[in-house]
């Protein structure tokens, strides 16, 4: 028998062909290329800065702190200034912030407390797949959708009642109620940043242990009760992080708002009104823009950047401090 | 000052108003939860029925076989558009496939525990949040101003951009979920790193990585804002050399759906409908594979 097993062994050793293990070199090449391959991330986040930066320095030089205060934006006396952008990207971001974040509470509460069990997967699956729509049909629904209904059953009611009153009289006041303008551009982003929000929030509500749930609920507690004092303060942390995620995305976010903004330089107390945000005025004039102009967009570019890559960090480091405790 | 003391103190006495009033905000959670779901469910079915109803008419055999037209003309269609598209996202998907997946390997094999794959990690996720727009920018001061034109490199180079951040995320998910008795088992006979990671690692964690490419697809499929600046757009037929302008359907999109010509505003439809569902089957194919928390 033995000696039976052994001219096997003996065979199969013959006919299969050895497998040799890779030469050293190209277990360092290997190594090599993964190391360098993660090293890239790192240069590509260093060359966005760094180009931006670059592009943008002649106009920082030419107009000095006075960029971002100025609310000038002429192509004919080469004058520029920040200022009308950066108010409607921070305004339009707050709105969305305003009106996306209880709604994607909402859902995660939702989702997480409410929702009969089959139902749970073709729900959050059809909240998700709002994440995956581009961003330019965003920008077509609210445009051609959105817009005429929000003007017809919005701004013309509201501009009406309002007219002439102290405060909310120039706040909520539509001149031209066309539809477009950052009121709107707040609306679509809030939408566009729902499903993130929502979906974080989820996960984070589904990690908080059912044990402490059911106590809860097992003392008498309503479905309010439990979520306001047991599973919201579980969850801060990481939620204002979800939030801020949501804020980073916001900020930048360029061709839904660049369809429903109204590409407008102007400063206005109305939120009905058009404006730019950084990103829309860059997507519209970049193609067209050289000399000074093309160095201002792109000064407009770095302090995006620096915006919401100071809310972008912030948000990692509270999802990430939860997700490590 | 008194009117809250007395109700309060009638309350005590009336258990049921007390009642009443937790049984409110209960309700009033319930419901409005259940409305911010069906708010998000409608916007979702208004943009398709939107895509559906506007862009149907436009899918005629003319709309696959014919170029783009001209400003005002009648007919043709989107051929160009969507050959670009391909293309540019074949680049994109081509470009960071290995990058994406080895600096993914890198995070979770060799470089677990040490600060600079700290670094790398909490950078890449930024970067997955990063404005698109922005890496256009980069890409045209990279690319399109020292070579002179707009060309479909630069536009494959900005969507690969796109791409990275999420396929090293999952790479790294995923290859962290492998665990680690299989690396021990390999490296115990006698195969090095690199084997253990390539016949082992990566084996098990396939689905994950192929999932993780998909969903990268899917992102940079329908992205606009970076294409703007390196790609730009075109009229004529598919050139192979990638140079000057290639045509491609998001930026098609945008040009089209804000011209004055119904033509133009026609096929803007049609191809925001071809590519809509495009990107919404690849998702829904990438989430039924794995747990949906790559979308981050």
């Amino acid at each position: 028998m033995s000696a039976l097993t052994e001219t096997i062994a003996l065979d199969r050793s013959r006919t299969r062909t050895v497998r040799k293990a890779p030469s050293r070199s190209l277990d360092t090449l290997f190594r090599t290329f993964s190391y360098g391959a993660a090293l890239l991330v790192l240069l590509v986040l260093a060359g966005i800065l760094g180009s931006i930066l670059y592009g943008g320095w002649p106009a920082f030089r030419e107009f000095g702190f006075g960029f971002l205060t100025s609310s000038a934006w002429n192509v004919g006396t080469e004058q520029y200034g920040a200022l009308v952008a950066v108010i409607g990207t921070v305004a339009s971001a707050f709105l969305a912030l305003l009106i996306g974040v209880p709604v994607s509470l909402g859902i995660a509460v939702f989702l997480t407390q409410l929702c009969p069990g089959w139902a749970r997967k073709p729900v959050a699956m059809t909240i998700e797949l709002l994440a995956a729509v581009p961003s330019i049909i965003y920008g077509m629904w609210g445009l051609f959708v959105f817009a005429p209904l929000f003007a017809r059953f919005i701004e013309i009611p509201v501009s009406n009642v309002v007219e002439g009153l102290p405060i909310v009289g120039t706040l909520l006041y539509a001149r031209v109620p066309s539809g477009v303008g950052v009121l709107t551009a707040g609306i679509i982003l809030a939408i566009m940043i729902v499903p993130f929000i929502a979906s974080i929030a989820r996960d984070m509500l589904d990690q908080i242990p059912t044990v402490l749930r059911e106590s809860a609920y097992g003392i008498g507690c309503t479905t309010w009760e439990v979520v306001r004092h047991v599973l919201v303060p579980q969850a801060a942390v990481s939620i204002i992080g979800a939030i801020m995620l949501g804020l980073g995305r916001a900020l930048g976010e360029t061709m839904a708002v660049t369809f429903v903004v109204g590409n407008a330089n102007r400063l206005s107390a109305s939120i009905f009104d058009p404006s730019s945000t950084i990103a829309s005025r860059i997507a519209n004039e970049f193609n067209e823009a050289d000399g000074l102009q093309l160095n201002a967009l792109m000064a407009l570019g770095c302090i995006l950047f620096v915006i919401t890559f100071v809310v972008l960090i912030i948000a990692r480091l509270l999802t990430r401090r939860v997700k490590a405790a | 000052m008194n009117a809250p003391t007395t109700i309060a103190q009638t309350d005590r006495h009336r258990p049921g108003r007390v009642r009443q009033g937790r049984r409110v905000a209960d309700r009033l959670l319930r419901v409005s939860c259940t409305v911010a779901t069906a708010v998000g469910g409608l916007v979702l079915g208004s943009i398709l029925i939107m895509l559906i109803i506007r862009g149907i008419q436009g899918f005629t055999p003319a709309l696959f076989t014919h170029p783009t037209p001209g400003p005002g003309s009648e007919g043709g269609g989107i051929a160009n558009a969507i050959l670009g598209s391909l293309v540019l996202t074949g680049i994109g998907i081509t470009i960071a496939t290995p990058v994406g997946v080895m600096a993914g390997t890198y995070l979770a094999e060799y470089g677990r525990g040490s600060k600079l794959a700290a670094l790398i990690r909490f950078l890449n996720d930024i970067l997955l949040s990063a404005p698109s727009i922005l890496i256009g920018l980069f890409v045209y001061t990279l690319m399109v101003r020292p070579m002179g034109t707009y060309s479909g490199w630069a536009g494959g180079v900005a969507l690969a951009i796109i791409a990275v951040p999420v396929i090293v995320r999952t790479t790294e998910d995923m290859m962290s979920l492998v665990p680690s008795t299989l690396r021990e088992a390999g490296a115990a006979l006698g195969a090095p790193p690199s084997t253990v990671i390539v016949s082992v690692t990566w084996r098990a964690a396939s689905a994950g990585i192929v999932t993780g490419i998909i969903l990268a697809l899917a992102r940079i499929a329908g992205e606009t804002a970076p294409l703007l600046f390196t790609a730009l757009n075109n009229n004529s037929w598919f050139s192979p050399d990638l140079m000057g302008g290639v045509a491609n359907l998001p930026v098609m999109i945008y040009q089209f759906a804000l011209s004055p010509y119904p033509n133009w505003q026609g096929l803007a439809w049609a191809g925001a409908l071809l590519i809509t569902a495009t990107i919404l089957v690849l998702s829904i194919i990438a989430r039924l594979v794995i747990k949906p928390h790559t979308s981050r």
